[in-house]
């Protein structure tokens, strides 16, 4: 069954894959995108890893894939004429990924795990634990620090995408509260002493 | 059957692979790199997983949380490079970002 599994999720991660890089229109590639991490999900589940899954799942088709998707419909531009090199760029473009698949194949099918290697765990998943509760009690503790340079490098992403985006426009009239709340009588008011029957 | 390291290895393998050669292909479309790039993280996620079910070890799974991390933030300062680039430029071709060119 989990084998089963297994390959329904790694084939229809991979052929979204492919439709991602092969698509013409970038609206198809965000969606298949997402198709792709919902497998990938999947296959993080089957690995026991089900924490890491749904935040997969949050992150990744919740947050990421739909910016793309903001980002793509938003932008007006011509994607046909970005499509152009693409079967100049076919030829080399496949070379580079044989070779790649080559060599991570070596990689993949040629090496031996040391035999003392599962006992030097640096934090061993224990059964009687789910995998949120094992994942929370090493996080928050052995690597809290790392923990919180991710929050820091999340917080300087936040603040620099709304400082890249953020641009005030000229000619737009908006409320100052500052100036709003510095203006006093003396600054504002003018006193006219106005003639009898001639006016201002 | 049963599912080994190895088939989690093969899976990551190919989904590199797709990844980089998506950054060749569509050399143009700066958009799409950074989809090809969130496949090569994503395949990166896929080994740290596999070689911690595989050796019963946590830490794998906390170093995934790290990854999707900053690959969240780069998507997010990525995209907003280019909305920023397009308001100035008008154009998001990758041959036209040559204003720093030499």
């Amino acid at each position: 069954m989990a084998a089963v599994l297994f390959y329904i999720f790694a084939t229809i991660m991979i052929a979204s894959a492919c439709v991602v890089i092969f698509a013409r229109n970038p609206v198809h590639s965000v969606l298949f995108l997402i198709l792709a991490f919902c497998n990938g999900a999947g296959l993080f589940l089957l690995a026991g890893a089900e924490f890491l899954a749904m935040i997969l799942i949050v992150v990744y088709v919740g947050a990421v894939a739909v910016l793309f998707l903001f980002v793509v419909m938003m932008l007006d531009v011509d994607f046909a004429e970005l499509k152009q090199g693409f079967s100049k760029h076919l030829p080399i473009g496949l070379g580079v990924g044989v070779v790649v698949m080559i060599e991570l194949g070596m990689v993949a099918l040629g090496w031996v795990s040391a035999p003392t290697a599962p006992y030097a765990a640096a934090s061993p998943i224990t059964p009687d634990v789910s995998n949120t509760v094992a994942l929370g009690q090493v996080l928050y503790t052995k690597y809290a620090v790392f923990f919180e340079v991710s929050a820091m490098v999340l917080l300087t992403a936040m603040i620099g995408a709304i400082v890249l985006t953020l641009h005030h426009r000229p000619n737009v009239k908006r409320q100052r509260i500052s100036d709003q709340n510095a203006r006093t009588r003396d600054n504002v008011i003018e006193i006219k002493k106005v003639p009898f029957r001639t006016g201002v | 059957m049963i599912i080994g390291l190895t088939h989690y290895l093969v899976v990551g393998a190919i989904l590199f692979t797709l990844g980089v050669a998506g950054i060749i292909l569509n050399r143009k479309n700066i958009i799409v790199i950074l989809m090809s790039v969130e496949l090569i993280l994503l395949s990166v996620n896929i080994n740290f997983v596999a070689f911690s079910h595989a050796l019963g070890d946590l830490t794998g799974q906390v170093f995934a949380l790290y990854v999707l991390t900053v690959a969240a933030a780069e998507a997010a300062i990525g995209l907003a490079i280019l909305v920023a680039f397009y308001r100035n430029r008008g154009t998001i071709a990758v041959e036209d970002i040559n204003s720093l060119k030499g």
